[in-house]
């Protein structure tokens, strides 16, 4: 489904990543860890159009991206829940699910997603009509997750949706997240500080250290990795 | 009781267009964090578009001072002002959207210039005031010692028109929920589907086109136009963006009425009619002073 080769992306002088490759098939949850700074939300947003790359390809559904603005990366299915969730903080909940559809033509659909959202995130259907930026940051991180589901993702790129959330909400968006790759069919890349999560709920995994790819596999042989639970798992 | 009601007339009128204006340096504002220095004089060429327009509309509806020409005069001029806006932020802000904002606002300033001395040009407008015909038949109505003209009640009704469809637009559109959401945060937008860079030309257009109207009604009033006559309410607008809160459209409207009969009536008093400049400027520093957010502005804050 996305496949990168050889991606490098720098800001100004600063090399943020060098040579990244990767691949995530149809209908799988693949996820990225690695430490602060190495390269993560980069890759991410390198993908989404935000980031541009110096060097490298990607490709998506068969077709090269890589110099596509975000919009129209977007139209096609790709959607990006980015770091800090960025959801409009002037806009009301209802609003926000709006922008998500943005580009949505087909009003029942729209009508039936947001009740598919609202039965996940029940919470944002008692908040619709509350400016999002009065919501806590765990409801924030709910919205973002509902809108970028309002896009009709085929691809869904989530960066670190447990950030900053409490422990027992965590889980819960992380059931959602499995369950939404079930039943609505959705490949996902998942980005996590919270390695052990992230290595449950996916199938493969990339450690990424300084804007490289040190080692991949199944998440499973990862998660049994001698120097990935020194370095990731804290064990 | 007269002097009042004659000085709340006639800041009403001002006071209209300066919110129209104002609107436009807080739109774009909205969305670009800069001020337009250009915007006043878009708001010249408005005016001048419809003086060159005027004979060809009245010879083609056969006859001057009719509403369907008036309104074909106003509608011609916005669009043409709206074209313009767009133009102006493709060729001279656009390349510069990666750049710092002081880049851009000097920049803005340079704009204003060369539209200001171009227009003075011979072969241009002429740096001399001309006169403005009149695009509407005009009645003037007594109340005691009231005395005010159709044109006086035409500005604030055409304001308050004007302000319902920029509410309408930017709080129930699809596009004004789109401009809102570039105003918050460009590149979360983008993630939306949304293209950038086609709402800012929109903001632009539309800012350009209720400069253009705000234009128009300011010729009416006043006795000519020339190359120069944005410059005066253009500073005035702004500050009234600054009072109203800048970025914040209801607060345009607010601070320009607030400017408008503050105006009128301190100037009204004779020992201070020839302190209105100062006037303006006082209520600037005033409010940077004390509410530098501005009377409706607030500060958004955003959770981490
Ligand atoms: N806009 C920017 N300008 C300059 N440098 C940047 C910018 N964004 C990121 N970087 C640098 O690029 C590197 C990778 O950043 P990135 O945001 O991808 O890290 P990350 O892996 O997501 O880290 P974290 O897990 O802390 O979010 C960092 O060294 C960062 O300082
Ligand atoms: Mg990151």
């Amino acid at each position: 489904m996305l496949e990168i080769s050889d991606l490098s992306v720098a800001y100004g002088a600063i090399k943020a990543l060098h040579g990244v490759s990767l691949r995530v098939p149809p209908g799988s949850i693949v996820t990225l860890i690695g430490a602060n700074g190495a390269g993560t939300s980069t890759t991410l947003r390198a993908i989404s159009g935000l980031a541009k790359s110096s060097s490298g390809r990607i490709r998506y559904d068969g077709q090269d991206i890589t110099a596509l603005p975000p919009h129209r990366i977007v139209s096609r299915g790709l959607c990006h829940v980015p770091e800090g969730r960025m959801v409009f903080a002037n806009l009301s909940v209802q609003e926000n699910l709006q922008m998500g559809a943005y580009l949505q033509r087909d009003r029942a659909w729209i009508a039936a997603q947001t009740d598919y959202v609202f039965s996940l995130f029940p919470r944002l259907q008692e908040r619709c009509q509350q400016l999002a930026g009065t919501l806590s940051g765990g409801e924030q991180q709910m919205l973002a997750i509902g809108r970028a589901l309002l896009g009709r993702p085929k691809f869904l790129m989530l960066d670190e949706p447990s950030l900053g959330i409490a422990p027992l909400l965590v889980k819960t968006i992380f059931e959602k997240i499995v369950e939404i790759n079930r039943s609505q069919g959705l490949t996902i890349l998942l980005v996590e500080q919270n390695a052990n999560l992230a290595l449950e709920v996916s199938s493969y995994g990339y450690v990424l250290e300084t804007g490289k790819v040190i080692l991949e596999g199944p998440s499973a042989e990862l998660k049994a990795n001698p120097q990935v639970q020194a370095a990731y798992l804290g064990i | 009781m007269d002097w009042l009601l004659q000085q709340s007339i006639n800041g009403l009128g001002l006071g209209s267009i300066y919110a129209l204006i104002a609107l436009g340096y807080t739109m774009v504002y909205g969305v670009l964090r800069f001020i337009n220095f250009a915007h006043s004089d878009i708001l010249m060429l408005g005016a001048f578009a419809a003086f060159y327009l005027e004979p060809q509309v009245s010879r083609l509806l056969g006859g001057p001072e009719s509403v369907l020409g008036a309104i074909l005069i106003a509608a011609l001029a916005a669009g043409l002002c709206a074209l313009l806006g767009i133009l102006i932020e493709f060729l001279a802000y656009r390349p510069l959207r990666q750049r710092p904002r002081l880049a851009v606002l000097i920049t803005a300033i340079g704009v204003s210039l060369f539209i200001e001395f171009t227009a003075q040009h011979d072969k241009v407008f002429s740096a001399k005031t001309q006169f403005f015909p009149r695009l509407l038949p005009e009645h003037t109505f007594q109340w005691g010692q009231v005395f005010f003209s159709s044109t006086d009640l035409l500005v604030p009704a055409v304001t308050a028109l004007m302000l319902g469809a920029m509410w309408f637009i930017v709080q129930k559109t699809r596009t004004g929920t789109a401009m809102r959401a570039v105003s918050f945060n460009q590149q979360a937008a983008s993630l939306m589907g949304v293209n950038v860079n086609r709402i800012i030309s929109f903001t632009f257009g539309l800012g350009s086109a209720l400069a253009a109207i705000a234009g128009i009604l300011y010729a009416m009033k006043a006795p000519g136009i020339e190359p120069l006559m944005g410059v005066q309410p253009g500073l005035r607008a702004f500050i009234a963006a600054v009072l109203g809160g800048i970025g914040n459209l209801p607060g345009a409207v607010v601070g320009g009425l607030v400017l408008g009969i503050l105006e009128t009536f301190l100037g009204g008093i004779p020992w201070l009619s020839s302190y209105r400049d100062g006037i303006a400027f006082a209520i600037l520093i005033l409010i940077l002073l004390f509410k530098p957010a501005g009377l409706l502005g607030k500060a958004t804050v955003e959770k981490v």
